[in-house]
């Protein structure tokens, strides 16, 4: 669904791999772990505290929170504000976190 | 002519509650409100229906206190069956955190004189931390004990607010947000309340504008000598439940957020935020509840208290304007039910409910006397 507008030069850039969930995900240096996964088709992120609804990032800069995930254990991040990492993981946050992560 | 029986000056927790009160005996009501510019501390306050530690000068107070408090419950789910709209009231107790031995033996002296002079209707109990630790399982090594009345509870302030105009509309009453009022005056019998291209002819008017009640009530033959006094406040993402009870600074909302409160600040008309003012209760925060230092905080504001000199409510009927009532008070999430059962039959002519007699403007008026 998502394509990349990438100027020509930028096409034999490195590749970056992280697990998401048990999946396993290539990106670019530079991408956001929420550009990273919707480029490779993956479009749920986090389900909803309340109701329990999928999301998926949506505003990409930073304000609309529809983009948490929980990465390398950490919970609550925003997706389209963590820039993606060799070896990171990240996975789908469900519903409201927990306490002590 | 008249065009309504009842204009209620303030469509915050205050007049709404007044106004649905009216509104659901059968009155034509129509509520003014000015709006998103004015100071409004029905949309910035903590959301606590609370009892305990209340009255301790006034012990009338106390009572009305918990009239209103007995009364939430069915306010709430009249509300719900009504509007469709939950405010999520829960009543599970509520606790008051003591960080030392000798601030629990004050607290225990403190409640037990109002247990007393409200003849034991309001009860508590002493915790120590272990006690403590089976209610809240997370609590802080620092925290010595508690102080715990089943009074105690809360609820979602905005949708309670939200309820209460829906069911104002629903009894046919009208809300008229973006309406300031510049002047009321009086002709024959009537009242004027002057907008700025509209005026409009009522019976009775009620001013329930929080702090703008300042420059209405003279206009009325009233005096309403309110001061703010603002409250910072600080929300953290949704969590799973760990908090089931409220606590005075603390508690986790019905989605999840817990909610970190407060602080008393005198800084006039000024309802900012300051980082050393929210840094102090984030740490009071995370001293109560260890764990939440790893949690993130995604709002926080002030908010300007609608506060009298002594901290009491006021409520008054004009002497020189029959006709024309005052009604503003500082917790005005715990005294919506009493506003709208009780106190709004008031305005309408029954007689006044007996805990609200202390509460009129004449307590602020110190007689001085010169020595000779
Ligand atoms: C930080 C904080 C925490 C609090 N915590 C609690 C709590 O836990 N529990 C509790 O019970 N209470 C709490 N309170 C108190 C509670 O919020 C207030 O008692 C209550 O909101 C007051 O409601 P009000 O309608 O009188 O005033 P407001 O909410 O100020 O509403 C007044 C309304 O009048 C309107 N208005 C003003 N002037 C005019 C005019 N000239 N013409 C037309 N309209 C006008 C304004 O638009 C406004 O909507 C807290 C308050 C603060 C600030
Ligand atoms: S997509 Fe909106 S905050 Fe990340």
């Amino acid at each position: 669904m998502f394509k990349r507008l990438s100027p020509p030069e930028a096409t034999n850039e490195a590749v970056v791999t992280f697990r998401f969930d048990e999946q396993t995900v290539t990106a670019r240096p530079g991408d956001t772990v929420a550009a990273a996964l919707l480029t490779s088709g993956i479009s749920i992120c986090r389900s909803t505290p309340v109701s329990n609804a999928p999301r998926a990032p949506y505003c990409m800069m930073g304000v609309c929170f529809e983009c948490l995930v929980e990465v390398d254990g950490n919970p609550n991040v925003q997706a389209c504000q963590a820039e993606v990492r060799d070896g990171m993981h990240v996975h789908t946050q469900q519903g409201a976190r927990r306490l002590t992560s | 002519m008249q065009q309504c029986d009842f204009a209620v000056i303030g469509g915050g927790l205050v007049g709404s509650a007044i106004a649905y009160g009216l509104a659901s005996q059968g009155h034509q009501v129509s509520v003014l409100d000015e709006g998103d510019v004015a100071y409004r501390a029905s949309r910035g306050n903590f959301g606590l229906v609370w009892v305990q530690g209340k009255g301790q000068e006034i012990p009338l107070y106390s009572r009305w206190s918990m009239r209103s408090a007995s009364l939430w419950a069915a306010l709430s789910q009249e509300l719900f069956e009504l509007t469709g709209v939950a405010t999520q009231h829960h009543n599970p107790g509520g606790v008051h955190l003591c960080y030392s031995q000798a601030e629990l033996a004050n607290r225990e002296v403190e409640l037990n004189a109002l247990a007393q002079a409200t003849g034991r209707q309001f009860t508590f109990d002493m915790l120590d931390h272990d006690q403590l630790r089976d209610l809240i399982p997370e609590i802080g090594e620092s925290v010595t004990g508690a102080s715990w009345s089943s009074w105690d509870g809360h609820a979602n302030p905005l949708y309670l607010l939200r309820a209460l105009h829906n069911g104002i509309r629903h009894y046919g009453g009208e809300f008229v947000p973006g309406s300031k009022v510049n002047r009321i005056r009086r002709n024959g019998g009537s009242f004027v309340i002057e907008r700025d291209h509209q005026t409009l002819t009522v019976g009775r008017v009620i001013l329930a504008a929080g702090l703008g009640n300042r420059e209405l009530a003279p206009q009325v033959g009233l005096d309403a000598p309110l001061v703010p006094n603002r409250g910072e406040i600080l929300v953290t993402e949704r969590m799973r439940p760990l908090l089931d009870l409220p606590t005075t600074y603390l508690r986790q909302t019905g989605e999840g957020s817990i909610l970190m409160g407060d602080s008393h600040e005198d800084v006039g008309f000024d309802d900012g935020t300051e980082t050393p003012v929210l840094a102090q209760i984030a740490q009071r925060a995370v001293r109560a509840l260890p764990a939440l230092a790893n949690t993130r905080v995604v709002r926080s504001w002030g908010a300007l208290r609608v506060m009298t000199p002594d901290g009491y409510p006021l409520y008054q009927a004009s002497e020189s304007h029959p006709g024309a009532f005052v009604a503003c008070c500082h917790s005005g999430v715990t005294l919506a039910a009493a506003h709208a059962k009780c106190l709004a039959p008031w305005f309408a002519g029954a007689e006044a409910p007996s805990e609200i007699t202390p509460f009129t403007a004449e307590r602020f008026h110190v007689q001085t006397s010169i020595p000779a």
